[in-house]
């Protein structure tokens, strides 16, 4: 094994990962944008050989605009070809060499949305449920009318936690909740606290902004890499070098772990700290499982849950851990969905050019859904569980949700 | 036996006589031009494909420099299709003589080079590839420059003003009546039919076979053959051409050209210009040289070796005969009437391709003087055709098209974007095709894999199209794949050996190659 490199070095070995194609086409047969629409020509393409084609200096290429970012094809090249990796880069090259549009810039800062929606949150729920105002803001914003868009919430996260008493123990970790747990999912966070805490941790919650992550995949790098920067600084509280970080959201979680390295070639002490000690929710409880620190006092839980694990999630390379760990309910029925890709990959799927291609991606995860007919689905991803609602009409939940409830709370 | 009269025969068909070519013609004379091969298949198909700033030759021949200074901003404007304005850096290694960057900056301004020192630190954020430990950085105009697309340009020109070009027609015979050389006879390498030309004058382009051609008119010219080695890395590792600010040596240049980055080169001498085998201590020494420039090039996936021939001349030759006109000290036109009183023969030897511009004014001068019928060269305004709105030819402009081509128009070579369209424009425009001159005219099989996946599909559609018969289809196919597979043997590691190993498998195991019926 190499060495792991930081900074720009981390980009020249994803650039130079393009060597290693042989054009054996294994990533063209697993793209799911490019087997339901002929405007994106598929990994191969505008990956390993495009790629040969871009300077750096003008994008030759538009097509890649409509690579969603799922990571499929990264992980089935045999290669190794960093495929992704590359479209993230080359759509990040478009975008600051055009100028991106304004909807990019504002689905790229949930925050933002998420701040200008909160004091009149009621308001800005009835708007976003409007269809007069949806066929409006797709004109101006170019966010699709019938896009899933997430419900804004009267209380933060923080301000939960503000109030929130926490158990002292010897026994911490740092809690990177993310923004749609901020903004959008409050119970989320403490859903999470109290499973924490229940095992026998104090969760430390610092004051944290935004990962970068939207930014990224809207191409304006130079903020991603301030976000990510400052994030990085934030999940060491009191100089901790040492605490694990669980992340909740499986897209900012794979951020810290990887893409801040590999997409944005982002740098620093603390950043390169945290990326190492980041642990997705589950893949950490499951390693409290295996080494029997789990507490299982579980009640039944008599429901048919279907899950299905996010391309973010697939991408950290931690295999599907919240099964591990559903399985261990009693009374749950899990049906394991195997399908790869909801549509949304991140916010691809809001997009009024992408929407229809997203819903098109989804639709084999949909059918199968709806041929189940489950109590709830169950999938890490807060992006993807909002397509998946919004497509099936399913009520959808994070699978800590289910394990919440196991530990008897509500 | 065909027979036709010419003002000028010219004998080879690289960058030199294609030059010639497009300056007689311009001048208003009537051009022939052959070539034992296809065009630019000789040292100019196998050269570095860098247009000089002159930043090479500035401390050590500073006359080739200031030539390269001039030709490459003439070029720049007379021939921006087939240049790619990448610019270039030399840049002080850790292993190179500072004080020699002082010198070589004083003797670039000198030379008339436009040339800037750049920091260290810009250079680096310009080339994230580029060695952090390098010194000091200046700018220079160089250049890439495309021997296909130059040299099919000079010739489209010459042939709108009149010209004949016979590619496949080796001169096996130079007629001289007393001593006067008035024409030859030329042997079509396809059919073996034979045709006569009497010309006024014969150029002798035949670059390192000049001597050879000069031969069959009984004269002597002693050009040296002095082979390079060549190694084109998978892609762009760069996007300016890197030089190594020291004495010129070996391995010590990086070009982008088109998809790929060229290190070279080397110099020894051989026998027969001929001799293109390439020894992998070559190649490990054009790899390990690389690293020098950029840390890590050991690593990328090599993808193809080559090597050409210098046409040299020896000092003994540039200065001593009578009557020579050593117009230059890099290029020197052979009169072989006061040379070697016998009239009617000229002889261009020594070069480069940036120069072949100067090459062919200086050699079609002593010519219109020979013919009397003198006329001012036009060659340094004249726009070559596919010039003339003056854009540079840039990497991405295939994929540009590529975006916007019609889905019923599918891409055959993947690697280097190549179309069907492309392909049936290419082979409408002359009968003959081999597989090996399209490749050269459109890159199917020049990318990373080097023909595996796309050298089937183009010997089927010429099949297909009625170009080839069922034997002749396959026997091309095989002859193409022979020859790519030359040229990745010494370099069948990594990336490379994976990538040859599936072809093989697709040419081998799929389609079973070695028995396909004749
Ligand atoms: C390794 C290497 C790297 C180089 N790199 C550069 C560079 O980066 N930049 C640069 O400016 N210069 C470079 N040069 C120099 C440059 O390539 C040559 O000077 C130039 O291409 C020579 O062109 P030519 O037309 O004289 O010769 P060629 O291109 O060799 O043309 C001679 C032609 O004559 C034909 N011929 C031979 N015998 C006969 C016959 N009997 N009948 C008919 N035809 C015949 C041959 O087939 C051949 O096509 C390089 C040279 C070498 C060797
Ligand atoms: S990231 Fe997903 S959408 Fe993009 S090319 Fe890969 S598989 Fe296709
Ligand atoms: S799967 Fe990997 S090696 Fe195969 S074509 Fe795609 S990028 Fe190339
Ligand atoms: S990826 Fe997560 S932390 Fe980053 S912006 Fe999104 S929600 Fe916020």
């Amino acid at each position: 094994m190499t060495a792991v490199v930081w900074g720009a070095e981390a980009w020249a070995e994803v650039r130079s990962s393009l060597d290693r194609c042989i054009k054996c086409t294994v990533c063209e047969t697993a793209c799911p944008v490019a087997a339901v629409t002929e405007l994106f020509p598929g990994p191969k393409t505008v990956g390993p050989q495009a790629e040969r084609f871009r300077t750096g200096d003008h994008s030759p290429d538009l097509s890649v605009d409509y690579c969603s970012g799922c990571g499929i094809c990264s992980r089935v090249c045999p290669q190794e070809v960093r495929i992704a990796e590359l479209n993230s880069r080359a759509r990040a090259e478009l975008k600051r060499e055009r100028g991106a549009p304004l909807r990019d810039q504002l689905v790229a800062r949930p925050g933002l949305l998420g701040r200008a929606g909160r004091p009149v949150a009621p308001l800005f729920n009835w708007a976003m449920a409007n269809p007069v105002i949806r066929w409006a803001g797709e004109r101006t914003l170019g966010i699709h009318h019938k896009a899933p868009v997430p419900r804004s919430t009267t209380r933060t996260f923080s301000y939960w936690v503000g109030h929130h008493a926490g158990a002292k123990s010897a026994r911490r970790v740092v809690y990177f909740h993310g923004c749609s747990t901020q903004w959008y999912e409050p119970h989320i966070g403490q859903k999470v606290t109290a499973i924490l805490e229940h095992n026998g941790y104090q969760v430390v919650i610092p004051k944290q902004d935004c990962c970068g992550l939207p930014l990224q995949s809207n191409g304006l790098f130079p903020a991603a890499r301030g976000a990510v920067t400052r994030l990085a600084r934030q999940l060491v509280p009191g100089g901790t070098d040492d605490l694990p970080v669980i992340s909740s959201s499986t897209s900012c979680g794979l951020m810290l772990k990887r893409e801040a390295r590999e997409i944005l070639g982002a740098d620093s002490p603390e950043l390169r700290s945290v990326s190492q000690r980041t642990y997705d929710i589950f893949e950490f409880l499951l390693e409290l499982h295996h080494r029997g620190e789990l507490r299982t006092d579980f009640k039944p839980v008599p429901l048919t849950v279907a899950y299905h694990a996010p391309c973010q999630q697939q991408n950290q390379l931690i295999g599907k851990p919240a099964l591990g760990i559903l399985r261990l309910i009693p009374g749950l029925r899990l049906v394991e969905l195997d399908r790869s890709c909801c549509g949304i990959a991140g916010t691809y799927g809001v997009k009024r050019e992408k929407y229809e291609i997203a819903m098109r991606v989804g639709e084999p995860l949909f059918a199968d859904i709806q041929a189940e007919g489950p109590d709830l689905v169950a999938c890490d991803s807060e992006t993807c569980r909002w397509q998946i609602s919004a497509a099936t009409g399913a009520t959808s939940v994070h699978p800590l949700e289910i394990l919440h409830r196991a530990y008897g709370g509500s | 036996m065909n027979t036709w009269d010419t003002d000028v025969l010219v004998i080879g068909g690289g960058s030199t006589g294609a030059g010639v070519a497009w300056d007689s013609a311009l001048r208003g004379l009537h051009v022939t031009l052959v070539d034992r091969q296809d065009f630019a298949t000789g040292t100019s198909g196998r050269f570095h494909g860098l247009l000089h700033s002159g930043g090479r030759y500035a401390v050590r021949d500073p006359g080739s420099a200031r030539e390269c200074a001039s030709e490459n901003r003439i070029l720049r404007q007379v021939a921006a299709d087939c240049i790619e304005d990448t610019g270039g850096l030399f840049v002080s290694t850790p292993e190179d003589d500072l004080e020699y960057a002082d010198r070589f900056l004083a003797a670039a301004q000198a030379a008339g080079m436009e040339i800037e020192e750049v920091p260290v630190g810009v250079a680096v954020r310009d080339e994230p590839r580029l060695n952090p430990k390098i010194r000091r950085a200046f700018r220079v105009q160089d250049g890439s420059i495309d021997s296909w697309k130059m040299i099919s340009a000079l010739l489209r020109g010459a042939q709108d003003h009149g010209a004949t070009v016979l590619p496949y027609h080796k001169v096996v015979q130079v007629i001289r009546r007393g001593d006067r050389v008035e024409g030859a006879v030329m042997e079509d390498q396809r059919s073996g039919e034979e045709v006569l030309v009497h010309a006024g004058c014969v150029v002798n382009a035949a670059g390192a076979w000049s001597g050879q051609v000069a031969g069959l008119a009984g004269c002597e010219v002693g050009v040296r053959p002095g082979k390079g080695v060549m190694v084109a890395i998978n892609h762009r590792l760069a996007r300016a051409v890197l030089n190594r600010c020291h004495l010129p040596s070996d391995g010590d240049i990086i070009v982008p050209v088109r998809t790929v980055s060229v290190i070279g080169t080397t110099d020894h001498p051989v026998a027969d210009p001929d001799d293109t085998e390439c020894s992998p201590a070559e190649v490990h020494q054009m790899i390990e040289a690389g690293e020098l420039l950029v840390p890590g090039f050991k690593e990328s996936r090599a993808l193809r070796v080559w090597s050409g021939s210098r046409p040299l001349l020896p000092k003994t030759e540039t200065s001593a005969g009578a009557g020579d006109r050593e117009v230059s000290r890099s290029h020197t036109v052979l009169d072989h009437g006061a040379r070697d009183g016998v009239e009617g023969l000229v002889t261009i030897a020594g070069g480069k391709f940036t120069t072949l511009r100067l090459m062919a004014e200086d050699t079609v001068d002593v010519v219109v003087r020979k013919l009397g019928r003198e006329a001012e060269c036009r060659t340094r305004t004249e726009v070559l055709p596919g010039s003339e709105s003056h854009h540079f030819y840039w990497i991405g402009n295939r994929q540009q098209e590529a975006e916007t081509d019609p889905p019923d128009d599918p891409l055959i070579c993947e690697c280097e974007l190549v179309s069907q369209h492309d392909l049936d424009t290419v082979v409408a425009r002359r009968p003959n095709w081999r597989l090996d001159d399209i490749r050269r005219a459109l890159r199917v099989g020049m990318g990373p894999c080097q023909g595996g996946f796309c050298a089937f599909r183009v010997a089927g559609m010429l099949h297909q199209g009625g170009r080839y018969g069922r034997a002749e289809a396959n026997s091309a196919l095989r002859e193409f794949v022979q020859e790519r597979w030359k040229g990745v043997k010494v370099i069948s590691w990594g990336a490379q050996a994976r990538q040859t190993r599936l072809d093989r498998w697709i040419f081998e195991g799929v389609y079973d190659l070695e028995h396909l019926p004749e």
